[in-house]
């Protein structure tokens, strides 16, 4: 019987045959947090006295969630987190080089690889073939300290994409419509494995897209088999030896499959509170936005500024809109410099903010006053996400929020794109 | 281990940003600060009013959302001495049991605010004391009772010096 896409990464790690619903202890290839969660980490370290890391190389604490630090307080945790780099020798990734799954993608991701990060959202290089899972401050503090962690190995759902999808509907609008149809419970515990033709043909910034938000299903992985896109990136990020053939069996045992035709999706949002809350555009358009906020580890790479630039170029954001743009890693950054976007931007009445989470943790850069309403890019709406429990966030593709930022409204981003094409 | 207090009721989906915020990201290094903000967007009473012993009770998927472990650890030093869920997100029930925060699933329905709650974590029985029923809960994977026998993740390792969990 074959293995899926989970078990066999984890079979190949551990060196022996694996299936779901096992336990196992992994060794750690990766193993990254955040200044939101890297604090504890060490702390944790520090009280049972193993201030070590297994793999210097392979540890990295970014600084991305306060980044630069609004607060002395968070200031002090940037200090701790530079003091156990220097010490121990593992890497830091300092404030302004940008969102550390972004990073993880550009640096370390890679078929077969087991990553762990004090982070939900480092699902995101299960886009690379990469075993690669969010948990807590202290499980991520011993999987840097002794180069190995547990896992339960996960049952998996097959999501099998097919299909090619119409203009202005993007891998946003895929994975937002997977949630509202899974619920924001409905793979806890599991894997997800994105297949199918409409994967195949799928670029690497899209499928992680589709990877980062497996989490708001409640998965542990959102896994995507290694092809020639994969080639193709890790190759571009000069890391052409990272790459391995890995794909599920033919065999596989799936818990369940999903299937879905994307030819006729339309562009789908999130309303407030909760991601699962999914509606098609046209259910919002209309909704006044006090603000727009393009970026994250979901939709700030350079693929997703240029659609945006491409929709505002020449436009201007609506009065009484704030649109905030931050790009997901000072690669991007400098790319979408190069290529003309951020002036498009910046012209078009853009804020640019330097790469980081921006607003998304609701720690600076754009909290919400009482009442407002904000169309994001990234990939959670939670009551009191953008630093206010009484303001309102929707979650949409970046052509969405770009659309939406120069009406003041949610706009079907269709309508601008095929004026723009008629222009 | 015999627990006994009152329920708190909370809905679906409590997410670790209902549990704690964003807003107060400036105080994960400190807390017992923190943890006066415990649930506060779910109810700015429940920091105030909570009781030691006392359980949260939620419904569906509880804790979903962030990785912060800082969730589960200020619910602990509030004085929770349990969470009872109809089920819970995968980070935030492996960050419970990291933090030697009991959590149990079981049917929540019923359960009302202010019940007076007993659990036996021995045998996972969950008593309705006010209601006069019992109630079940599935029992911990055993790597989880093992982690939680030894005082939680940090210290499991500190005894064995390694991960001795297979």
């Amino acid at each position: 019987m074959g293995l899926t896409l989970a078990e066999k990464i984890l079979s190949q790690r551990v060196g022996h045959t694996v299936k779901a619903g096992q336990i196992v202890i992994a060794p750690v290839d990766v193993a990254l947090t955040q200044d939101g969660t890297g604090p504890l980490a060490v702390r944790q370290l520090q009280k049972i006295g193993l201030e070590k890391v297994a793999n210097p190389d392979n540890t990295i604490l970014y600084i991305d969630h306060a980044a630069p630090s609004p607060r002395r307080e968070l200031s002090n945790d940037h200090v701790l987190l530079r003091e156990f780099a220097h010490k121990t020798g593992c890497r830091l990734s300092d404030v302004g080089a940008g969102v550390c799954h972004q990073l993880i993608a550009e640096n370390y991701g890679a078929p077969g690889r087991v990553i762990i990060g004090a982070d939900s959202h480092t699902c995101t290089a299960g886009a690379l073939a990469a075993f690669a899972t969010g948990m807590g401050s202290t499980d991520v503090a011993m999987g840097m300290a002794l180069g190995k962690t547990w896992f339960r190995v996960p049952e998996s759902i097959q999501v099998r994409i097919t299909g090619k999808l119409p203009v202005g509907v993007y891998a946003k609008d895929i994975i937002l419509y997977l949630i509202g149809m899974l619920g924001a419970d409905g793979a806890t515990y599991k894997a997800l494995e994105f297949t199918g033709d409409a994967i195949a043909t799928m670029p690497m910034a899209e499928r992680l897209t589709l990877s980062n938000m497996a989490v708001e299903a409640g998965a542990k992985v959102g896994l995507i088999a290694s092809d020639t896109v994969t080639k193709a990136y890790l190759e571009e990020q000069g890391r052409s030896g990272d790459y391995k053939p890995l794909s599920a069996d033919e065999d596989a045992q799936y818990q369940k499959t999903m299937e879905l035709d994307v030819s006729s999706l339309e562009p789908i949002l999130a309303a407030p509170h909760t991601v699962d809350n999914t509606h098609t555009v046209s259910d919002l358009v209309g909704t006044p936005i006090d603000q727009v906020f393009i970026g994250s580890c979901t939709n700030g790479r350079l693929e997703d500024l240029a659609i945006v630039a491409d929709i505002m170029k020449g436009g201007h954001v609506a009065p009484g809109v704030r649109c905030i743009v931050v790009p997901a890693s000072r690669q991007v950054f400098v790319a979408a410099l190069q290529k003309g976007y951020i002036e498009t931007l910046v012209e078009a009445g853009a804020i640019i903010l330097a790469p980081g989470c921006g607003p998304c943790v609701g720690v600076h850069e754009g909290i919400l006053g009482d009442g407002e309403v904000s169309l994001n890019t990234s990939n959670r709406n939670f009551q009191g996400r953008l630093g206010n429990p009484q303001a309102f966030i929707y979650l949409g593709s970046p052509a969405v929020a770009a659309a939406s930022a120069l009406t003041g409204v949610i706009t079907d981003p269709r309508e601008v794109l095929n004026h723009a094409a008629g222009r | 281990m015999r627990l006994e207090g009152n329920a708190w009721k909370f809905g679906d989906n409590i997410s670790t940003d209902h549990i704690a915020p964003g807003r107060l990201f400036h105080l994960r290094s400190n807390l017992e600060e923190l943890a006066k903000h415990v649930l506060e967007d779910a109810d700015p009473e429940f920091a105030h009013r909570v009781a030691p012993g006392d359980f949260v009770v939620g419904g569906n998927n509880f804790g979903l959302g962030s990785s912060r472990e800082h969730a589960p650890a200020i619910i602990k030093m509030a004085g929770v001495s349990a969470v009872l869920a109809k089920s819970f997100a995968r980070i935030f029930f492996r960050n419970a049991i990291n933090v030697g925060l009991p959590v149990l699933v079981c049917d929540t329905d019923q359960i009302a605010a202010g019940h007076r709650l007993a659990v036996d974590l021995t045998t996972g029985t969950i008593y309705n004391l006010t209601q006069g029923i019992q109630l079940s809960s599935p029992p911990l994977p055993d790597v989880m009772i093992r982690l939680l026998a030894d005082g939680g993740l940090a210290a499991h390792v500190a005894k064995h010096g390694d991960l001795m969990v297979e």
